[in-house]
């Protein structure tokens, strides 16, 4: 069994953000970018149907600052083969990345077809499209996302968990191959010490792949970028830790919480 | 642009979702400022009585088939495309849930038009549509204007009040035809109820709440001791679900439960859009996060911007010093 896992670089929120001097966009020059969280558990979730199953998992990620730390990573923590996408724009939006991601795998050598593609289902960019049902549809096959478990029978059916609300899970069977959108694997992203990623820069190998296609324009217009406007933000408490607790159980007390 | 308004009413295990309401009463506004109709799309099978909720819209969209009985968007999408490809609505609104979010991303591909994802809110100008939608966890909005003749917009929860949008009319239902039964390359076998027997975190007056701040599993005694002190229980967000820290059926949000108690201590929670919809109803909201720019505290009514390893056991001994006197 073949499973490609499709992986994309986000902004790390936990940064300080700023936008750019077009009032549109982020400034890219303090921007620290991280591996989307959700692509990570679908990494996961591949190298737990690797050991279930004996199959080989293939990364592939659109070249952008810092992605080269998470392709030997994912080489490290038990992945194949990793692939990083070339002549990349930076900033693309997420459609304009899916395109780019369903038009170049296709002319991957020894790639498809595979049996499973495993990506995140959402980004905390996914403003004009989201990555797995774009590359669905280009590929012609079935899409199921929000998804925190996935088995392979022999027959050529995924079994998967979706998330529905209230904690209520729906359990799927979809015919392979498929795209499947991973929300969480079934087990937190394995940790993996530093000197096997040290390891994995010197024996291992990030095979580049130029971009099939220019990247199509989003279809958005973003006319301005900004903080979100609230109508009343919290009263901040300062002080030093105690003079902060007092004030918070006085706030507590004067509402009967305590 | 010239054509409908089209709400996607959300039908799941018998029953109109809430936000479909929301999302008729903002749909009813853009209907107005575009000069078209508003007509709710629902599908199902055999569930034609649930039109009857929808008289909001100027007439209801029902497709019939028994492969729409639930909504699976890899289905969904399909007919919702084709009854598009006819009728050339120029919105399309779709709500952001669990339930719908399979649909609201294959549907614009399928219909080959834009997506304006995380939409907050949604206004006509000069003629066309300007969405503000909220990015990177809440922590940027941008302001879009979406090119073509269509788009689909991602609707978060909470847009408008349901109530604008539920009506006593009975609304004109108008069949539509299923074009191609959708191939069955996706199948539900069974939903699966949340295990009982825990905590139920939704009956609870007070409720600790911690996130991916907590850093660590060791630090969970800290959030235990202060629910104690408070008289709650501990809640999470979904990182705190994802790292094993706390089971899912603790999670608030969008996977999880939505909770309205009195009190709410968001302990090293971020504030994303998925968390703040399960708790943004909450009596008192107060945060604790050492990033001053995390958007929770654009939801509370009390915020701290220290680390909450040093915050929470001030705040422990505090209780135990008055309950003690």
């Amino acid at each position: 069994m073949k499973i490609l896992v499709l992986l994309k670089m986000v902004p790390d929120v936990v940064e300080e953000l700023e936008v750019a001097d077009d009032g549109a966009s982020l400034d890219r020059g303090f921007l620290r970018l991280i591996i989307n969280e959700r692509d990570e558990h679908a990494l996961e979730q591949a190298l737990i149907l690797k050991e279930r199953h004996e199959a080989t998992v293939v990364a592939v990620a659109p070249e952008a600052p810092e992605v080269d730390d998470v392709l030997y990573t994912a080489l490290a923590r038990g992945a194949d083969r990793v692939l990083k996408i070339t002549g990349v724009e930076e900033g693309l939006g997420s459609r304009a990345t899916a395109e780019l991601v369903a038009a170049t795998v296709p002319a991957v050598p020894d790639l498809l077809p595979v049996d499973l593609v495993l990506t995140g289902c959402q980004a905390i960019d996914d403003l004009d499209g989201l990555v797995g049902p774009l590359v669905a549809e280009r590929l012609g096959i079935p899409y199921v996302g929000i998804v925190t478990g996935v088995d392979v029978d022999p027959g050529g059916v995924a079994r998967v968990s979706r998330e529905y609300p209230g904690g209520v899970r729906g359990a799927f069977e979809i015919d392979l191959p498929a795209v499947v959108g991973v929300q969480g694997a079934e087990k937190p992203p394995r940790y993996v010490p530093i000197a096997k990623v040290r390891a994995a820069m010197t024996s291992g190998q990030i095979e580049s792949v130029a971009a099939a296609a220019a990247a199509e324009p989003s279809g958005l217009d973003v006319l301005e970028m900004r903080r979100p406007v609230v109508a009343e933000r919290a009263e901040m408490i300062t002080g030093d830790v105690d003079e902060i607790a007092a004030r918070i159980c006085e706030i507590l007390a004067e509402r009967g919480l305590v | 642009m010239s054509g409908a308004v089209w709400v996607l009413a959300e039908q799941w295990r018998g029953a109109v979702s809430d936000v479909t309401y929301e999302l008729l009463a903002l749909g009813r506004q853009l209907a107005d400022g575009l000069g078209a109709p508003l007509e709710a799309v629902l599908l199902g099978s055999e569930a034609r009585e649930l039109a009857a909720s929808l008289g909001a819209a100027d007439r209801v969209l029902y497709a019939d088939h028994p492969s729409l009985v639930e909504p699976v968007g890899e289905h969904y999408s399909r007919v919702v495309a084709a009854l598009a490809a006819e009728a050339q609505p120029s919105v399309v609104l779709v709500p952001i849930t669990n339930v719908s979010w399979d649909l609201l991303g294959l549907l614009p591909v399928r219909m080959g038009v834009v997506l304006a994802n995380f939409c907050t809110d949604v206004q006509v100008a000069e003629g066309g549509l300007e969405a503000r939608c909220v990015l990177f966890g809440g922590k940027m909005e941008v302001r879009v204007v979406p090119r073509g003749e269509t788009a689909v917009l991602g609707v978060l929860p909470g847009v408008r009040a349901a109530d604008e949008g539920r009506s006593t009319r009975e609304p004109e239902v108008v069949e539509a035809g299923v074009p191609a039964a959708p191939a069955g390359t996706v199948r539900l076998v069974g939903y699966e109820e949340p295990e009982a027997g825990d905590v139920d975190i939704t009956q609870q007056e007070v409720l600790v709440s911690v996130g991916r701040g907590l850093q660590g599993e060791a630090n969970l005694d800290l959030a235990e001791e202060l629910a104690e002190a408070l008289g709650g229980a501990v809640a999470g967000s979904r990182p705190a679900i994802d790292m094993g820290w706390l089971p899912v059926t603790r999670q608030v949000g969008k996977s999880g439960m939505q909770v309205k108690p009195r009190l709410y201590v968001a302990l090293g929670i971020s504030g994303a859009p998925e968390h703040v919809e399960g708790m943004k109803n909450s009596g008192l909201i107060i945060a604790v996060n050492s990033d001053p720019d995390a958007p929770i505290f654009d939801v509370a009514h009390y915020g701290v911007a220290e680390d909450l390893l040093e915050v929470t056991p001030a705040l422990i001994d505090k209780l135990r010093e008055q309950k003690g006197a």
